[in-house]
């Protein structure tokens, strides 16, 4: 239960990091917060040749509003994102979310870089990610690139990152005016990873539903937008057919493994009544006007 | 012959040099490197929470850190809380009401909810209880644990008001 040898660096910068990164070759790895890389390190899962440590960059830590959206440093705690003003402002299902990632001792140290970077299928910040359509940054030695969340997330614990990638910031639209939100989950225990979790946001005008967004994760091997149920709302005042109709979308767009925690059918069912609580917060939420 | 690096860190208030491999884990050089027992070691993977110790203020799992990441910090152990016969107010909470059996999880709940008490109103028994959710105990069913809690947040707040 201790980690093999790695040789240790210790970047300033980003272009230090990204150097080291190049210069270390394929099995060089990133530690920000380690709160998913040090169990792995520990059980030896991972031995990685060199460590290029990032918690010392200065100005990669950030939570800062611009016109449209907020952008979050790579190297921004979990808690400092779910007790910030500026989030809970603009973007209070993101501060909920915060509050179901696992333990304070793990929302101090673990990092918003991190958390994408290694996309735990039932975790919460990518399904942040895919429900705000955010954009997320990445630096290497070629340069800079934005991706579209959408496009991030490939599998379990597989993102569009290559070798010598690292994550520098997200970029999260502030939600349209009229929208209201809903989060939902449900965890064997406090702090554990979902065995289901739905975050929604409906924007309204005149009665109707003008955006759908709805994310879940923990149903799949990564975090996704149920993009059939949004469709079916567009246009509509939410009332039970039609919730229910995007519940049935949901669960049939839906293929959740069975394991230890939970099996398929329950996951499957959960995700539904979820998606109901959820829709009906946002809805409520968007007619109270307020975000 | 692996890679070593000195480190300076201040632990409980005192200037501490080291040369330490990379790979030692805070919680090692806590116990084995300056002697300091009084972190636990349980899973060490970050699950039982009782080699919980404060870094720059903030609780962190000690056995998910190392050593060398501790390199101008300032860390504070259990036994930077009081001592036998000058235990502060949250030992003093935990010795009244027996919230310790084996005593083997008591370092990390100490520390655990003293970044818990500075950070949360914990207003109900339910926030208590979800705070300490990433530490385990396996004796007292936690029900003292959370009175001991309880009575200190409640003096704290008598006091504050």
């Amino acid at each position: 239960m201790k980690p093999a040898s790695f040789d240790y660096v210790v970047a300033e910068s980003i272009d230090m990091a990204v150097a080291s990164l190049a210069a270390a070759g394929a099995d060089a790895k990133i530690i920000a917060g380690g709160q998913s890389l040090v169990p792995m390190l520990n059980f030896r899962l991972l031995r990685p040749s060199v460590l290029v440590d990032i918690n010392r960059i200065a100005g990669l830590a950030f939570i800062e509003e611009t016109a449209n959206s907020i952008r979050v440093g790579a190297l921004t705690r979990h808690h400092q994102l779910e007790t910030s003003p500026v989030i809970a402002r603009h973007l209070p299902v993101v501060s909920r979310a915060m509050t179901h990632v696992a333990h304070l001792a793990i929302r101090n140290r673990g990092t918003i870089g991190g958390s994408l970077s290694h996309a735990d299928p039932a975790a919460e910040l990518p399904m942040m990610a895919l429900l705000l359509d955010a954009e997320i940054h990445v630096a290497s030695a070629a340069g800079t690139r934005t991706v579209a969340a959408r496009d991030f997330f490939l599998d379990a614990l597989t993102v569009d990152l290559a070798t010598g990638d690292i994550v520098t910031e997200i970029a999260l639209p502030k939600l349209p005016p009229q929208t209201g939100w809903g989060f939902e989950e449900v965890a064997r225990r406090h702090g554990d990873f979902a065995l289901a979790a739905v975050a929604a946001t409906l924007t309204v005008s005149g009665g109707a539903i003008t955006q759908a967004r709805i994310a879940l994760t923990g149903v799949g091997s990564t975090a996704l937008r149920a993009t059939t149920a949004e469709e079916l709302l567009i246009g509509h005042a939410l009332q039970p057919p039609l919730t229910g109709r995007a519940v049935d979308a949901v669960r049939a767009a839906i293929a959740p493994d069975t394991d230890l925690h939970a099996s398929a059918d329950y996951r499957r069912h959960l995700a539904g009544v979820l998606t109901r609580r959820a829709l009906e917060a946002a809805w409520r939420r968007a007619n109270e006007g307020a975000a | 012959m692996s890679q070593t690096c000195e480190i300076n860190v201040k632990v409980n208030g005192e200037a501490r040099k080291a040369t330490v491999e990379p790979r030692l884990l805070l919680a090692d050089f806590l116990r084995q490197t300056l002697g300091l027992t009084g972190t636990h070691v349980g899973c060490e993977h970050g699950v039982c929470g009782a080699c919980t110790v404060l870094v720059d203020g903030d609780s962190v799992r000690s056995c998910l850190m190392f050593a060398v990441q501790a390199d101008g910090r300032n860390v504070e152990t259990v036994e930077s809380l009081g001592r036998i016969g000058r235990m502060n107010a949250l030992q003093k909470s935990f010795h009244e009401h027996h919230a310790l059996q084996c005593g083997f999880c008591t370092p990390g709940m100490l520390i655990a909810a003293t970044d818990l008490i500075k950070k949360y109103p914990l207003a109900t028994d339910d926030d208590i209880r979800e705070g300490l959710s990433g530490n385990l105990c396996r004796c007292t069913g936690y029900e003292h644990i959370v009175k001991a809690i309880r009575a200190v947040v409640d003096s704290e707040a008598g006091t504050a008001r």
